[in-house]
């Protein structure tokens, strides 16, 4: 191997990077907080005994799930204009799609996890006479909470680097950047790898954290 | 005569095409402790449950006080029970579950204060008092800080008492209280519902402890196929059943006595 890592480059390129790290942590903690707010009222929708609210939620979880998201972010860019006759920026189209695929998913995640609350829970704190948001409340979500942080922490990890597709809506976020300064210099190697690390270190002290707070929640129990 | 604290009137519950209980007619004055014994299958939990409407009677009424609990919905005796009249009720009437139900996030403590937080809206430094109060009644005073899952069944089921008791309920309903816990276990839990029975307390108890059930209640009610078959004292019911049902019932309890 000859090749001549050019360090220089990786120093030189580091400010523009970071510009585009910000864009993409401007797309990744909204459509986190707005996917998992909205997930949990989909997901009680999606539990309602009422048809009427199950099967639209159900039709929009499927829908979010069951197609690329890459689609789906093109999609909000050039069709969904079309339809609400608003054209979306760029950065709004991204927001938008990974937020609402990201409702979808946490919907199941929290389906799942109130679900696999035993329904003696349910029935205990009824006979105390608590009512059912206040069961939801104190009861059931505390523990839900535990059981789910995994998979949210998941989730967070893999919606911090689908927003490097927001790149093809051509969103300044760290993915464009990089793909923009290698074609600018013709050194994807150190551009790249640069890039990798970033996303690593944005990405690493979350999955840290949470693993820590798994450890001292399932001390408690 | 006493006007009823609870009466049931023409109680039917279906499940499906499952006819469980059939029309079942009964009341509870201040102060009767009455066990409902019975086969596997009999009704006799889900009587209990349509009691404080953790299962909803098909048809039928259930009066607290004399006052009908929901309102007619539909031609057939249903009726639509809103979620505010229910937790009243919940209140007046506790439960004790058979796989206790303890919240598994939350102290022994704070299991037994938090209907009094939420439920009775209590200041914390009040529900705390109370809630020690009744922990100590039931011998768990070493215990606060324990979350459930640390303690054993028959220790569990006294938490789950003593959060009952905490509500101050009028009735207390009991499902089968020791039929989860190991034999050596069940001692301890018999021994603090005793303790309420001495109190005076109204209380219900779905049970397979025959003897417990003999020393226990005011009256006992032998059910079988949706109906009472056999109402009496213990005496009556347990000692001598006209039922030629309830004696055979009986007899396979006794069969392996020594």
């Amino acid at each position: 191997m000859n090749y001549q890592f050019d360090f220089g480059l990786i120093l030189q390129s580091l400010p523009v990077l970071l510009r585009g790290l910000l864009v993409t942590i401007e797309l990744w903690i909204p459509s986190i907080l707005i996917g998992l707010t909205a997930g949990f009222f989909l997901s009680l929708a999606r539990t309602s005994k009422s048809i009427a609210l199950r099967a639209p939620s159900l039709f929009y979880i499927e829908l979010f799930r069951d197609t690329p998201v890459l689609i789906q972010l093109i999609w909000f860019f050039y069709a969904f204009p079309i339809i609400i006759g608003v054209q979306l920026s760029p950065f709004t189209a991204a927001l938008l799609g990974l937020a609402l695929n990201t409702s979808a998913y946490s919907a199941e995640i929290f389906r799942g996890g109130i679900q696999s609350i035993a329904l003696g829970q349910w029935e205990g704190a009824r006979a105390l006479g608590m009512r059912n948001s206040q069961i939801l409340r104190r009861i059931i979500l505390p523990q839900v909470f535990k059981r789910m942080l995994p998979a949210f922490t998941n989730r967070a990890i893999e919606v911090a680097k689908m927003s490097s597709l927001a790149s093809v809506l051509s969103v300044h976020e760290l993915m464009y950047q990089g793909r923009l300064l290698s074609s600018t210099y013709y050194r994807p190697l150190e551009i790249l790898t640069t890039v990798a690390v970033i996303y690593f270190i944005l990405i690493y002290p979350g999955t840290w954290l949470s693993a820590r707070l798994e450890k001292r929640l399932a001390a408690k129990a | 005569m006493n006007e009823p604290i609870l009466r049931v009137t023409e109680l039917n519950k279906k499940f499906g095409e499952h006819h469980v209980l059939k029309g079942i007619d009964f009341s509870v004055e201040q102060g009767e402790r009455v066990a409902i014994i019975g086969g596997s299958g009999s009704g006799k939990s889900t009587f209990l449950r349509c009691l404080n409407f953790m299962e909803m009677p098909s048809s039928g009424t259930v009066s607290l006080d004399g006052k009908e609990i929901g309102k007619p919905a539909g031609k057939n005796g249903e009726r639509r029970y809103p979620e505010s009249e229910l937790c009243l009720v919940r209140e007046r009437v506790g439960m004790v579950f058979q796989q206790f139900n303890l919240f598994p996030h939350m102290t022994v403590l704070e299991n037994a204060m938090e209907g009094l937080l939420t439920v009775k809206g209590m200041k914390k430094e009040a529900a705390r008092d109370l809630a020690v109060k009744e922990l100590d009644k039931v011998g768990l005073a070493d215990k606060h800080d324990a979350y459930p899952g640390r303690l054993s069944g028959g220790q569990q089921q006294r938490v789950a008492i003593a959060r009952s008791l905490a509500m101050e309920p009028e009735i207390l309903l009991f499902d089968e209280p020791t039929s989860s816990l190991d034999p050596e276990l069940v001692g301890e839990v018999l021994v603090v519902i005793r303790k309420l029975a001495e109190e005076g307390r109204t209380m219900l108890l779905v049970t397979h402890e025959l003897g417990f059930a003999y020393h226990f209640a005011t009256k006992v009610i032998f059910l079988a196929d949706g109906v009472f078959h056999e109402v009496g004292t213990p005496a009556e019911v347990l000692k001598n059943p006209k039922q030629e049902r309830t004696r055979a019932f009986l007899n396979r309890f006794t069969e392996f006595a020594f």
